[in-house]
């Protein structure tokens, strides 16, 4: 191989400051979304190549489901009574109180249940990913994974991504279960109705295609809560400053993606019943 | 006799380490202007040098972790900046890399943190097999009753040593060290220097050894190399590196070693 050895004018030549393209703050969204498109690409190239580090996915699954089960709980059993509650009065304006399980199923299922079990996981889940991963990086413990032959994108990254990517979904049917048991406990507490009249009606309303497209929107949230949180926790700068701003990004950029993903979805579900 | 390093020249196939016209800037500060620097087998280098002086860039790009902008780095005659990621990850195998605040893993105790990296790298190794390795590890560096307790728990010097240990389970052909002693009292890093020296005489590693630490230095090191201005301006044994008019050395020198008399 040929040496490369620079002349001493050329080594000690100030390098010239690259100028903006456009502007400093449009250059540097446009470099975060290159950066963060090689991310992507690397996680599907990494994901598909051997180790797959199956005991740690089981461990991060655990950590992500488990750890998060008393707060989805919690949330989702309040979001089923608070809903049914604030529900109510609409309904029986009209003497229609018999549609409540009806339209707190379709409500939970459709909506409800992903875009909440989404939005508590990216809270939780999220700013625990790019915290951990935001102070791996700064304390150099990722580098020394990566010095120690063993790949820290695949290790840290993919088995997290892939996670997320099944317990959203898990915690989201699970999230439908227990709101829809907050809800029965309130239409039984106030309208006597029995727990298999009130599942009957309820899944009377629903198709396999709300499931359907719920789980798939859960997916889609899961996958991007992993992948953002841990590319703002891979690319933390240095500092507990940086650690603190990777938790937050992750948990604020996770949000807004997944209200974007959210409404789009929305729009390919209703053309797909429409169709 | 302090020599002057040569100006770049051919790769010496006998040294385990080449670097030969290493340059690295990060954005407008050019760290490191043109380093050559050899490392024999057994050997110990010291690279001494202001902080900031890309001593730690230097060893980074040695192992791949940082890419130089020009200049050409080998190890085991192998250049690393040209390696594919299956070979980068054999030749870190034989590379143990000792980082300045240790980087122990704080989620996992000792025993974690030392069979991390061997259960990772080995295959077929029995539970026993194992385990006699991480003991072996751990008695190199005299902290053997440690096995269970947590990064948190440790003192500095611990750490260091932990991180030691973690790198000597996959029984390295090469160490490199940054900063061993920064931050830890006279006594501690007088073990630490010992330490070192054990490592190579024990396990015939061949060494760089990042410090500004001159008592470090003066310890530990077969060959001294003094880093300034993104150079290696002198490179001899630590009194002939020494032995020289340059105010900018004898500084470095007389900071540490003359005793400045109360006015």
């Amino acid at each position: 191989m040929e040496t490369i050895t620079p002349t001493a004018a050329e080594a000690t030549a100030p390098k010239p400051r690259r100028p903006s393209v456009i502007s400093p703050g449009v250059d540097a969204f446009a470099i975060g979304m290159s950066d963060g498109a090689s991310f992507l690409k690397r996680f599907f190239v990494e994901a598909l190549w051997r180790p797959f580090h199956v005991r740690e996915i089981i461990k991060q699954c655990y950590e992500v489901g488990y750890r998060s089960l008393p707060l989805i709980t919690l949330t989702g059993f309040v979001t089923g009574i608070v809903f049914t509650k604030q529900s109510r009065p609409s309904l029986a304006a009209f003497g229609a109180t018999s549609w409540l399980p009806g339209l707190i199923t379709i409500a939970l299922v459709r909506s409800l249940a992903p875009l909440v079990t989404a939005l508590i996981c990216a809270g939780k889940v999220g700013s625990n990913i790019g915290a951990e991963l935001g102070s791996m990086k700064v304390t150099e413990q990722i580098e020394a994974m990566e010095v120690s032959a063993i790949n820290p994108f695949k290790y840290l990254v993919v088995t997290r991504t892939i996670a997320t990517t099944l317990m959203v979904p898990t915690l989201m049917l699970y999230c439908s279960f227990v709101g829809m048991a907050g809800s029965y406990l309130n239409v039984h507490g106030k309208e006597g109705t029995s727990l298999a009249k009130f599942l009957k009606a309820g899944f009377a309303n629903i198709s396999f295609l709300d499931v359907e497209s719920s789980v798939t929107k859960s997916f889609v949230f899961g996958f991007t809560i992993g992948i953002i949180s841990c590319y703002k926790g891979f690319n933390a700068t240095s500092g507990t400053q940086g650690v603190g701003k990777a938790a937050n990004a992750s948990v604020v950029m996770s949000m807004f993606v997944i209200f974007i993903e959210e409404m789009l979805i929305v729009q390919i579900i209703n053309w797909i019943r429409n169709w | 006799m302090a020599l002057n390093p040569p100006p770049s020249a051919e790769v010496d196939p006998n040294a385990v380490i080449s670097i030969r016209g290493l340059t690295k800037s990060f954005g407008d500060l050019d760290v490191l202007r043109g380093v050559d620097l050899d490392v024999q087998k057994a050997e110990n280098v010291v690279v001494l040098g202001r902080s900031g002086s890309g001593k730690s860039v230097l060893i980074k790009i040695v192992v791949g972790l940082l890419v130089q902008d020009a200049g050409d780095v080998t190890v085991f005659g192998q250049h690393v900046h040209q390696l594919k990621r299956k070979d980068l990850d054999g030749m870190r195998r034989r590379v143990g890399f000792s980082f300045q605040h240790s980087a122990l893993y704080d989620s996992m105790n000792v025993e974690q943190n030392l069979e991390f990296p061997l259960r990772m790298n080995t295959k077929g190794l029995s539970q026993g097999e194992v385990r006699d390795r991480i003991r072996d590890a751990l008695e190199a560096v005299g902290l053997a009753g440690s096995l269970k307790q947590m990064p948190s728990e440790l003192s500095g010097g611990q750490r260091k040593r932990i991180g030691i240990a973690r790198t000597l389970i996959l029984r390295p052909e090469i160490m490199l060290y940054d900063e061993p002693t920064a931050g830890l009292d006279p006594i501690t890093s007088g073990e630490i220097n010992d330490l070192i020296n054990q490592v190579q005489e024990n396990y015939h590693t061949s060494s760089i050894i990042i410090t500004h630490d001159l008592t470090c230095a003066r310890h530990t090191a077969d060959r001294v190399a003094m880093l300034l201005d993104g150079r290696v301006l002198r490179i001899g044994s630590f009194d002939d590196v020494f032995d020289t008019d340059d105010p900018r050395i004898k500084s470095f020198h007389d900071y540490n070693f003359t005793r400045r008399d109360s006015p």
